[in-house]
């Protein structure tokens, strides 16, 4: 069994923590997934950089350019990870846009991850079609779980579609906006979270989008299995810096500050 | 063997919908609703009433006997600078608004490089009373200043585009992020044959209009329908689709295609498209783009904002791939010195994307009964002062 699939059968909680690789230095990936691993995070989702990534607020674009600067390519992060599987034993997912994949070779890609470690793949702009024509044997291949967002605004079937596709768990984006844009949810957000609940899916479901302290990750979780936290971990250590991973982590876990 | 669109968008290999899935329904319900719209009576009619009576088709087809002389070939231009807003851009803003309307979308928003598809959707948008935003490159704001002003008289909401390069590429990522933050009740109007399926073959639909035209109105002149050479320039290619559309999939009519050199192919400093792109991912469709080896988008450059684009439509990188178009690149100087002849030869100012088109005259030889169509893409009032800095009028 994956360490994905794992993962979600534990009685937890989810908390899955996004950053940019590259950002804010060029070798801070190892140390950056090593202290969340240590600070409790049950999941990282690895970004890795792309020019023009259309689903990303402000924060994210912001991170993306610099660690492009700093000089973040595709195979400098495998590279980076090549040892990471020594001292990380939680889940770890590749997230990214599909053209950096697509240079590098969807199969060479897959491969890579695998020798690594790497549990999962999440790729907004590759569609749930060309994915099952063209790429789904070779994520299998590779012990890849591929990971497919859900917006308010898709539909029941579509939803089901994607379910089926889905062997790990569903990225749910919390509300119409790109990353980093909306701050708290509202009965808009709590209404959709229980629309989905009610559908009984297969596949359990990470809200992502949105969350950025204690309050907003209850609210999601109430519902779904876990959370993601990409923008505000991603402000947090422009502001504080990659040390102190554990504050981060607790303010989310905990009401306390 | 067809050079059109597949029902899911795919030209040959290139094509299709790339896209996030908060991008799904939106594109989604333009992909199950726009050929039965485009069919319906009502459309036709409203659309063929707005391309005659507003933006003033059809255009003329103009023997270009001077320079047609010079170059000893049979020269027609398609005369889409006399377009109301002064480029074909408006076919395709007409014909999306209008399907905004069906669609019941009361809200547009655009993106654009040097302002001319930006003016053209602020303009229907004031025809059709509907709310407007253009997003622009914060460096394109600041060198397409008549432009800006224009969007604005028309009532419509210039937003800088403050991320990457702040050019047209960026300006184009704000629209779609945009989209996604408002996917109920906004359309987004695509101003090239870029984008997710259905874009590119809705635009090329709403554009060939001028290829529609020029079939009859050479069949008038020349008493036959099919030219030797179309040739039209290609930043995204809006204006070389239609140009092209009908006669795609006719072998005896060759398709030239002109893309801007820049400084020269091998200087950096280019936006040659075939010539320097490879397969991959650009707003939401496979095509051939300008990247680096890792997959990230690079920044074109020409002294042409319009043709200032890393990639092609899907439908271009097509007709270069499969040898069904005949790519040609020009630098800035031979665009720039093209574009001065014809005014002087034809009294005709061509917008520089133009300029691009006819400077393949010095570089390409036809026969002297050859029938060769230039479409006369857009004027170049708007370029006025880039012509002014280059030859110090």
């Amino acid at each position: 069994m994956n360490r994905i699939q794992q993962s979600l059968q534990t009685q937890e909680k989810l908390l899955s923590i996004y950053f940019t690789a590259g950002y804010p230095q060029l070798n801070d990936t190892v140390s950056i997934i090593e202290n969340l691993a240590a600070s409790g995070v049950d999941m990282i989702e690895i970004g890795l950089p792309f020019s023009d990534p259309l689903a990303d607020g402000p924060t994210i674009q912001q991170s993306s350019t610099t660690a492009l600067n700093n000089g973040m390519h595709t195979a400098l992060l495998f590279e980076q990870l090549k040892d990471i599987r020594k001292t990380v034993s939680i889940p770890l997912i590749v997230m990214g846009y599909f053209n950096p994949m697509l240079q590098y070779g969807v199969e060479a890609f897959c491969k890579k991850c695998n020798e690594i470690g790497i549990d999962g793949i999440i790729m907004p702009d590759l569609p749930l079609d060309v994915y099952q024509e063209e790429y789904e044997a070779i994520f299998k291949e590779n012990g890849l779980i591929n990971v497919f967002l859900i917006t308010p605004q898709t539909s029941e079937e579509r939803i089901r579609q994607i379910d089926n596709a889905s062997d790990g768990f569903i990225y749910m984006v919390s509300s119409a906006s790109v990353t980093g844009a909306k701050q708290g949810f509202g009965s808009e957000q709590e209404t959709y979270f229980q629309r989905i609940a009610a559908l009984n899916l297969k596949n359990p479901q990470i809200v992502g989008f949105g969350i950025s302290n204690n309050q907003t990750f209850e609210q999601a979780t109430a519902k779904a299995k876990g959370a993601i936290i990409g923008s505000a971990f991603i402000k947090h250590i422009t502001t504080h810096g990659t040390d102190n991973l554990q504050s981060f982590v607790n303010k989310i876990r905990s009401k306390e500050s | 063997m067809t050079y059109h669109a597949n029902e899911k968008g795919y030209y040959g290999e290139f094509g299709g919908a790339f896209i996030p899935e908060m991008l799904y329904p939106n594109t989604e319900e333009l992909r199950q609703n726009y050929i039965r719209i485009m069919e319906e009576p009502s459309f036709k009619e409203e659309f063929d009433q707005l391309l005659r009576d507003y933006v003033g088709r059809p255009t003329p087809l103009y023997f270009a006997e001077r320079l047609s002389k010079k170059y000893k070939a049979k020269l027609y231009l398609k005369r889409e600078d006399l377009c109301h807003t002064g480029a074909h851009k408006v076919n395709n803003t007409i014909g999306q608004i209008l399907m905004a309307k069906k669609l019941g979308k009361n809200r547009i928003i655009a993106e654009t490089g040097a302002g001319q598809h930006g003016v053209a959707t602020a303009t229907v948008c004031a025809l059709m009373g509907i709310d407007c935003v253009v997003y622009m490159g914060e460096i394109d704001i600041a060198r397409q200043a008549p432009n800006v002003a224009r969007m604005k008289m028309l009532g419509a909401e210039v937003r800088p585009a403050l991320s990457g390069s702040r050019t047209l590429k960026d300006a184009t990522n704000e629209a779609i992020r945009d989209w996604i933050n408002n996917p109920v009740d906004t359309h987004y109007i695509i101003g090239s044959v870029v984008g997710p399926h259905p874009y590119p073959d809705m635009v090329a639909r709403f554009q060939s209009v001028i290829s529609e035209e020029i079939k009859w109105q050479l069949k008038e002149k020349e008493g036959r329908e099919n030219p030797d050479y179309v040739v039209a320039c290609v930043g995204g290619g809006s204006n070389a689709a239609g140009a092209y559309y009908h006669y795609l999939d006719t072998p005896e009519v060759g398709i030239i295609a002109v893309e801007a050199a820049g400084k020269g192919i091998d200087t950096g400093e280019s936006a040659a498209t075939s010539a320097l792109g490879k397969e991959g991912i650009i707003h939401g469709s496979k095509t051939l783009l300008m990247q680096t080896a890792d997959g990230q988008i690079t920044e074109p450059y020409s002294i042409s904002a319009g043709l200032d684009y890393p990639g092609v439509g899907p439908m271009h990188a097509h007709l270069f791939r499969s040898g069904r178009g005949e790519f040609i690149s020009i630098t800035d100087d031979e665009a720039m010195i093209a574009g001065l002849e014809v005014s002087q030869l034809e009294g005709i100012i061509p917008a520089i994307e133009t300029s691009h088109a006819f400077a393949i005259l010095n570089h390409r030889k036809f026969k002297e009964d050859d029938i060769v169509v230039i479409n006369l893409s857009g004027r170049g009032d708007k370029d006025l002062n880039t012509y002014i800095d280059y030859f110090k009028l």
